[in-house]
């Protein structure tokens, strides 16, 4: 799977690259929790692709507006009835997993919203992760830059944690990518990624 | 820079088919423009009006020092919809009391005012009035129609009534049909006005009278519900007007003063049989109704893209009701972009200028300006 740009626009974040990627030109996408849309811009200009963003961030939902990438002002925490008539080629939830209160029901909207689904988290099972908790302190890194009592992110997972849902959920693997500092590895994922992208059906 | 604005007036001979099956003919509609129609004409922008508005949208009327429009935070040089990029339009609608054709105008028929004679005219019924007057001013494509609750559900209908004349439809704080709720507090409104001596059946203009308690009343109910119960506590809480209790059934609270003022205001200039008309377009309006109940399908011939957005304290038209149209747009696949704007003001939010909402609609009008050529 290549991360190279597939167009000469301003760098896509690795992570989004990697997504991009795997979503077919034309697609009718749902990018959850899409920030200021650029993944939703890109997919447009590079792939054709038609879609929203979902957010509830007031300054993304402006930023998101200021590029003209169309944008639902939602917290996604509370459904997505709305999106259920929309047959969505793909829905997207990039970095905001581990952020979600009720996790498992988000995952199961998705799939239900979209033939495809694909998130991306940060991954906890990472050695430096590890080394930290050694080390006596709660980790603190590019990834998750807070303090245990600031984070936003309440269900934080590994890899091997993450498959397990998704197999609870009785949802296909179709596509994984690992990313150490936006860079594709293969092996020792479990303990070298960063970031892990999982594609999946029902 | 001030705009100064002069309305203008024009005549229609043609009947105008109602939706009631009844017809109005002829019939006049009172305008107001504002910037230059391009070259290409595809800058033009409709404004829709609300219950109580008029044409009179942006800038001040010529020859006076105080008549600024309803929506002049919004509309005119330099703001979000910049009339020194587009060609705003709005329109004073039919059964209004602004100068349009209405209650009061001459039934040619009889040689009197209309009175409770004039016909029932629709949400749909004014956007057909709207597009005759669009063609007459040679504007075959609105960049945009753009209105706030009852003016939201005139853009929504244009979407679908005439997909191919409107680019972008802006809808705001608005609701794809009424409520029960809505519906009651509407028939309050009319039941006081109906029920006042000074009516007369509708007929109160023969009499030299003008049923203002009624008026007042169904003012006062609907300036309740444009209003949220945490605007109503910063700005008069429990406050007395005498610091004390009078033990009376006098305006002794701020806020029964301030109903009480605004009422009266209200009835001095607005005309009972428009209160009526009006009221009972907003609880007709509900374009699923002629689809089994299914929105999206209402809405399945709309070609535009669409900005929605909701007030979070909004209760009189809450965001629900804005996600019942997003959903639809949703489902049928059209650009839609939707916020819900975190503002304390309810319903009349959409007339106030919070930051983020107008930076959204500048951004958004940004965006229609390049879609459009303006």
């Amino acid at each position: 799977m290549s991360q190279a740009q597939t167009t000469s626009g301003p760098a896509l974040r690795p992570d989004l690259a990697a997504i991009a990627d795997w979503i077919r030109p034309g697609s009718h996408v749902l990018d959850l929790g899409c920030g200021d849309g650029a993944l939703l811009a890109h997919l447009g200009e590079a792939k054709q692709c038609r879609g929203y963003g979902v957010e509830i961030d007031d300054a993304e939902v402006l930023a998101c507006a200021r590029r003209g990438v169309d944008v639902v002002q939602q917290n996604i925490e509370e459904g997505l009835e709305m999106f259920r008539g929309g047959r969505f080629d793909v829905v997207v939830l990039s970095m905001a997993i581990q952020a979600t209160h009720r996790t498992e029901k988000v995952l199961r909207e998705m799939s239900e919203v979209a033939a495809e689904g694909i998130v991306s988290f940060p991954n906890f099972g990472h050695w430096f992760h590890i080394w930290s908790i050694l080390l006596g302190r709660m980790p603190v890194t590019r990834q998750m830059p807070y303090q245990w009592y600031d984070t936003p992110n309440l269900h934080l997972t590994t890899i091997r944690d993450f498959e397990d849902l998704l197999e609870k959920l009785q949802l296909k693997i179709v596509g994984r990518v690992f990313l150490d500092e936006g860079r594709q590895i293969r092996a020792m994922a479990g303990k070298r990624a960063t970031q892990a992208l999982y594609r999946f059906r029902r | 820079m001030t705009l100064v604005v002069t309305p203008a007036r024009l005549r229609f001979d043609q009947p105008l088919p109602l939706r009631s099956g009844a017809s109005l003919s002829p019939y006049e509609l009172v305008y107001e423009t504002y910037g230059r129609l391009n070259a290409s004409r595809s800058n033009a922008v409709l404004i829709c009006h609300a219950l109580n508005a008029s044409h009179h949208v942006a800038g001040l009327t010529a020859g006076t020092t105080d008549d600024t429009g309803w929506w002049d935070n919004m509309v005119g040089p330099g703001r979000p919809v910049d009339t020194g990029l587009f060609f705003v339009i709005c329109v004073n609608n039919l059964g209004s009391c602004f100068g349009s054709t209405g209650p009061m105008s001459m039934n040619p028929a009889t040689g009197k005012p209309y009175g409770p004679d004039f016909p029932v005219v629709t949400v749909e019924d004014w956007v057909r009035a709207q597009a005759r007057l669009a063609e007459a001013l040679g504007i075959e494509r609105f960049a945009a129609v753009m209105g706030g609750s009852l003016g939201g559900m005139q853009a929504l209908a244009w979407s679908y009534l005439f997909p191919d004349r409107v680019a972008h439809c802006v809808v705001m704080a608005a609701a794809p049909r009424l409520s029960a709720q809505n519906i009651a507090f509407n028939e309050v409104a009319r039941r006081a006005i109906v029920t006042d001596p000074a009516f007369h059946g509708g007929r109160f203009y023969d009499h030299g009278v003008v049923p203002e308690r009624g008026l007042q009343v169904a003012r006062m109910i609907g300036h309740i519900t444009y209003l949220s119960d945490d605007t109503m506590a910063a700005k008069f809480g429990r406050m007395l007007k005498n610091g004390d209790y009078g033990f009376s059934f006098e305006a002794e609270f701020e806020i029964e003063s301030y109903l009480r003022y605004q009422a009266e205001k209200f009835s001095r200039y607005f005309d009972a049989n428009t209160y009526l008309l009006i009221t009972r377009a907003l609880d007709y309006f509900d374009p699923a109704r002629d689809h089994g109940g299914d929105l999206t399908k209402a809405l399945a011939e709309a070609r535009c893209a669409f900005f929605v957005a909701s007030f979070t304290t909004d209760w009189r038209f809450p965001p629900s009701r804005s996600h019942e149209i997003v959903k639809s747009l949703l489902a049928n696949q059209v650009p839609v972009t939707y916020a819900e704007v975190a503002a304390p003001h309810g319903h009349d939010a959409f007339l106030l200028d919070d930051p983020q909402y107008h930076s959204l609609v500048r951004l958004y009008f940004d965006r229609i300006r390049q879609t459009v050529g303006a």
